[in-house]
């Protein structure tokens, strides 16, 4: 090590070292900001997804968390009235044709949709983002949807023999949607003991 | 400096050396990020912040950093300002991060903050270098948003659509439809449309220069003197 190098060195690690403490401060000062605006997300789409039931509770602070077929321990939020489970929802994974689509399902006590909501996703401007609530309906249609209506094995798109419309263009997002809800709904049956517990 | 020196500065930041026009600089956000004029202007906007702030950093430090270690520096202050605005638009301007914060993160790999602080800020006084990467940046915003109107008009259809989410509910006026949803050219708003545009507005440019009988700068990132 010569002089020079060790200079250098110094000069990089009091400037890592002061902007690292700078970065420290700024996460300290928006770190509760953050959080307060996560929960407003997470509240403002499960009251997307919920708005079929009537519930008197905080849907996003009620929560059991569960494991789903994918190992993957998923956090379920819940709706009650008057302490009775009415609804519960969850975040859902599909895999669309630029990676995952992460939704959130909305089921009532008795296992039908209440909502479906689109969180986020890599699809095609145009073509697969029609399944966004705000660039059109597509979305709404599994409302009131179950595993028993349709029959499981309508539970597809059109193009592979089911009763879902894919978009034109596109069927591969579509796809990714409806195996998604369905996994959801089957989460939902395999775990409505403990998901809708006290009632 | 004299007003003369600054008004160089301004012109070459907004135009004659514009960052993507000129300089073909920042490639990555400019593909990625103009979909919709909406889009390239806030992250031109968000761009712009980032390079004012760390240009201001590095003229400031600049005789404290050495000529060895200079470029991780660079990239230090770089990222702890993207950082800044990231965190800082999280908290603050929530609806706004929602539309462009997966692509905040974008601006620490856009060579173009890079290249001015290596080219310009490394070199001049506070008040200059802050100017300096103010007018690059916003050169910046000009290009992204005049790119993002074409690319959104022909493949959409529209005109600022979204801006109100971007700039506040007095703006809903700015989003336009301009032609049926139905026309719009899908390709546009993919990958190749970016470049068809970018290339041709490249080379609108140039002619514009012709024109008026500047000499074209290819001089690249080190074409100020």
């Amino acid at each position: 090590m010569t002089l020079p190098s060790l200079r250098h060195g110094f000069i990089l690690g009091a400037f890592c070292l002061g902007f690292g403490l700078v970065l420290a401060a700024i996460d300290q000062v928006t770190i509760d900001d953050i959080a307060a605006r996560a929960l407003e997300d997470r509240q403002n789409s499960l009251s997307q997804v919920l708005a079929g039931v009537p519930f008197d509770n905080n849907p996003a602070t009620d929560t059991v968390r569960i494991e789903n077929a994918d190992h993957k321990e998923i956090t379920v939020y819940r709706s009650r009235l008057k302490g009775e489970v009415t609804g519960v929802a969850y975040e859902i994974y599909g895999s669309g044709y630029a990676g995952e689509i992460k939704l959130m399902l909305g089921v009532d006590a008795d296992g039908q949709v209440l909502g479906v909501r689109a969180l986020a996703h890599h699809e095609t401007p145009g073509l697969g983002d029609k399944i966004e609530e705000k660039k059109g309906d597509w979305i709404l249609r599994f409302t009131g949807l179950s595993l028993a209506n349709p029959l499981p094995e309508r539970w597809k798109v059109k193009k592979d023999g089911g009763q879902f419309d894919q978009f034109a263009g596109a069927t591969i997002t579509p796809r990714g949607v409806v195996t998604a809800v369905r996994g959801g709904l089957e989460f939902f049956a395999a775990h409505k003991a403990r998901m809708t517990e006290g009632n | 400096m004299s007003n003369n020196a600054y008004t160089r500065i301004v012109r070459d930041g907004l135009w004659d050396n514009n960052g993507v026009f000129s300089m073909l600089l920042g490639m990555c956000p400019t593909m990625a990020m103009t979909t919709s004029a909406t889009n390239g202007f806030g992250m031109g906007l968000a761009t712009a912040a980032v390079m004012a702030a760390s240009s201001l950093l590095v003229a400031t430090f600049r005789n404290h950093i050495s000529q060895e270690v200079r470029i991780p520096v660079f990239i230090l202050i770089v990222a702890t300002m993207v950082t800044l605005v990231d965190l800082a638009m999280n908290a603050w301007m929530h609806e706004l991060y929602k539309v462009l914060g997966l692509f905040i993160p974008l601006i620490v790999s856009n060579c173009l903050p890079l290249a001015r602080l290596e080219a310009f800020a490394a070199k001049a006084p506070i008040v200059p270098a802050f100017v300096d990467g103010l007018c690059m940046g916003l050169g910046f915003t000009i290009a992204l948003t005049a790119i993002g109107a074409v690319r959104e008009i022909i493949g959409s259809g529209t005109l600022f659509a979204d801006a109100s989410l971007l700039l506040g509910p007095s703006f809903k006026f700015m989003e336009l439809r301009l032609l049926p949803a139905s026309m719009g050219v899908l390709m546009m708003i993919l990958p190749p449309g970016g470049f068809l545009v970018t290339g041709l507005m490249v080379v609108g440019k140039r002619l514009l220069d012709l024109r008026a009988g500047k000499e074209i700068q290819m001089a690249g990132a080190h074409g100020i003197a």
